[in-house]
């Protein structure tokens, strides 16, 4: 580790290919758990709220929203004594992302930090980061530390003599993408079905066992402790001027692309840069054809968005969101009726059941997209997935999963649509066949 | 919304009437008892909730891993041990897509269908699995020693197309890997 790295790639500066994460010691001697003595001994929990809410840290889980307010919004204690508790949300299963996996494998006191600071931050009782299961590493690695961590008196009853107690537990899931919605991931903790929740009450206010809960994303925890040790000045100053949000941001590249990996770069990185510098452009003699800003529940971009800055603002005025901004590229090789019947399946299977419009509306989508991809679309078919695209907007189904799903779909309609119109136009030719012969 | 397990891949053959008939029926349960070290380890995972409800998926996992899948007779044992209904803790083990309440073979192949991998060749390595093993997603090898699954993004989709083998993860495959991937696995 540089000085230099930990001014510009805090969150991955003490990570280094193929290396095993730091341990305690090495860690500590490394900066680590700087940040919680500073909070615990020099900081009230409300001085670090409002640090992260000055940084404008805005949720690395997708949605953007900031980590602070969301702090803000759970009760004090004087209002509602007792428990509360602190979620990591690393149930990292959006398709086309692959961050957080890094983070927890890589460098795991880092995220043992993050979370109790926040945990301080939210006068949280306990702590959970809830992995999914198919995270074996991550799990081995997380475990690790924690036992460092409480025989370092990081952890458990009166953290360095702050009067402040916090258990931190690792739970893992057992699948379902369903869990990464927060409500739903509750219930999950919960040991029930994942089925979200209604909202309001929000999780902060009644979120765990009935109990004021903040979840957060593994990445923006993980910017908490470099906020507390640098200020919030220096953590907006990171994005170098590119955007109006602070930090860095971990963008990646996958698909048929040169070299596909993942890079902390300044939070407004254009894609072009993400693309063409760092992932080396697309495979020899592929264009790119289209791209996801960040998971498969995010619009199409086209290769004129390339220069756009990633960031929340900017990807949702072009009509898609930063998601979790790990690009997906499609190469001009790929039908777009296959590609997207692709995410159709995916979202279809993974719909919890709960509610009708997802739960019909999601297989009959996938199953059109079938027949149109075998070139057996019916006239009507564009327009009834069309119809899908509003039946399942934002507002009807019970939670976001359907509407994540209709965005690759409505954004393949409105940039693709003679690909899906030439799925028709050959069974109108077969029809026309029969009816000579 | 079935689930994975119970090979219900919407890309996969539709399930005849006759075959979920069977599959309700075909499991040999009467036997399952609950050993004293896996109703140990459950009662030490109490501990880290509030609410005992939360160690039903931990309880799940832990006969699962004992036995490979969780048997019928499991799920009434795994309701005593924590205090929750016999239906609570089934309509948990058929939620989730890691719990397998059919028996499944000695290892079980997860392949990612996800978009990254989709665009990097997974119709192309699940077909060379499908070849070299015979079966098809959601169905096991006679022998007992292979069952293939589809399963979300594995969150690797630097490394498309990807698939899990029990707990490995193995990136960039290809279908000539394939065979020599597998024999790894007894």
């Amino acid at each position: 580790m540089t000085a230099d790295l930990s001014e510009t790639k805090p969150l991955t500066a003490r990570i280094v290919a193929g290396r095993a994460p730091l341990n305690l010691k090495e860690y500590e001697a490394a900066g680590g758990y700087r940040a919680v003595r500073k909070a615990l001994k020099e900081l009230t929990p409300a001085d670090v709220t409002k640090a992260v809410k000055d940084a404008n840290l805005r949720g690395r889980g997708g949605a953007g929203f900031p980590t602070g307010v969301k702090w803000g919004l759970v009760p004090s204690l004087e209002k509602a004594p007792g428990s509360r508790y602190l979620v990591c949300n690393a149930d990292e299963m959006e398709p086309g992302t692959f961050k957080d996996r890094l983070l927890m494998e890589s460098d795991p006191h880092q995220m043992v930090e993050s979370m109790i600071v926040a945990g301080y931050a939210i006068q949280a009782t306990r702590a959970y980061i809830f992995l999914r299961g198919e995270y074996i590493e991550a799990a081995k690695n997380l475990n690790a530390a924690i036992a460092e961590a409480n025989a370092a008196g990081y952890l458990g009853r009166d953290i360095l003599g702050s009067g402040w107690s916090m258990d931190l537990h690792v739970h893992t899931g057992a699948g379902r993408y369903i869990c990464g919605e927060e409500t739903a991931l509750i219930n999950s903790l919960e040991g029930r079905r994942a089925n979200p929740r209604a909202k309001p009450p929000f999780p902060a206010i009644a979120g765990l066992w009935g109990r004021p809960t903040v979840v957060n994303n593994v990445e923006s925890l993980c910017n908490v402790p470099h906020i507390v040790n640098n200020g919030s000045a220096w953590f907006l100053g990171l994005n170098q001027g590119k955007s109006k949000d602070g930090g860095t941001k971990l963008y990646g590249c996958s698909g048929r692309a040169k070299r596909t990996g993942i890079w902390e770069l300044p939070i407004g990185t254009t894609a072009r840069e993400i693309l063409e510098e760092h992932a080396g452009g697309m495979k020899d003699g592929l264009k790119l054809k289209a791209w996801l800003p960040g998971g498969a529940s995010t619009d199409f971009l086209m290769p004129e968005h390339l220069d756009l800055a990633m960031d929340f603002d900017t990807i949702a005025k072009a009509g898609s969101r930063m998601g979790t901004g790990l690009l997906t590229v499609v190469d001009d090789r790929q039908n777009m009726v296959s590609v997207v019947r692709n995410l159709e399946d995916f979202f279809a299977r993974e719909s919890c059941g709960w509610c009708t419009p997802c739960r019909d509306g999601l297989p009959w989508t996938y199953k059109t997209l079938v027949a149109m991809e075998k070139g057996e679309g019916r006239p009507g078919d564009i327009e009834q997935l069309e119809k899908m695209t509003r039946f399942l907007a934002p507002g009807r189904p019970f939670c976001a999963h359907a509407p994540g799903a209709m965005e690759p779909l409505q954004s393949a309609l409105k940039f693709f649509r003679g690909e899906f119109e030439a799925t028709i136009k050959k069974i109108d030719q077969t029809t026309a066949t029969h009816a000579a012969a | 919304m079935s689930t994975a397990n119970s090979s219900s891949n919407p890309s996969a053959d539709v399930i005849k009437l006759a075959d979920l008939v069977a599959s309700a029926s075909l499991p040999p349960t009467d036997g399952y008892r609950m050993s004293d070290e896996e109703r140990h380890e459950i009662e030490e995972c109490l501990h880290h909730y509030d609410d005992n409800r939360a160690a039903s998926i931990d309880a799940l996992k832990i006969v699962q891993k004992k036995h490979g899948w969780v048997p019928d007779g499991a799920i009434a044992e795994i309701g005593k041990v924590i205090g929750i209904p016999a239906a609570d803790v089934e309509g948990v083990a058929t939620f989730y897509n890691l719990i397998f309440r059919r028996p499944v073979g000695r290892n079980v192949i997860k392949i990612c269908d996800s978009i990254s991998c989709y665009l990097t060749g997974y119709d192309e390595v699940r077909n060379a699995i499908s070849a070299h093993l015979r079966i098809n997603l959601g169905q096991t090898t006679p022998d007992n020693r292979y069952t293939l699954l589809p399963i979300c993004c594995l969150g690797a989709c630097d490394k498309g197309p990807v698939a899990m083998i029990n707990d490995d993860t193995h990136g960039n495959l290809s279908p000539d890997t394939i065979p020599a991937l597998l024999e790894q696995y007894k």
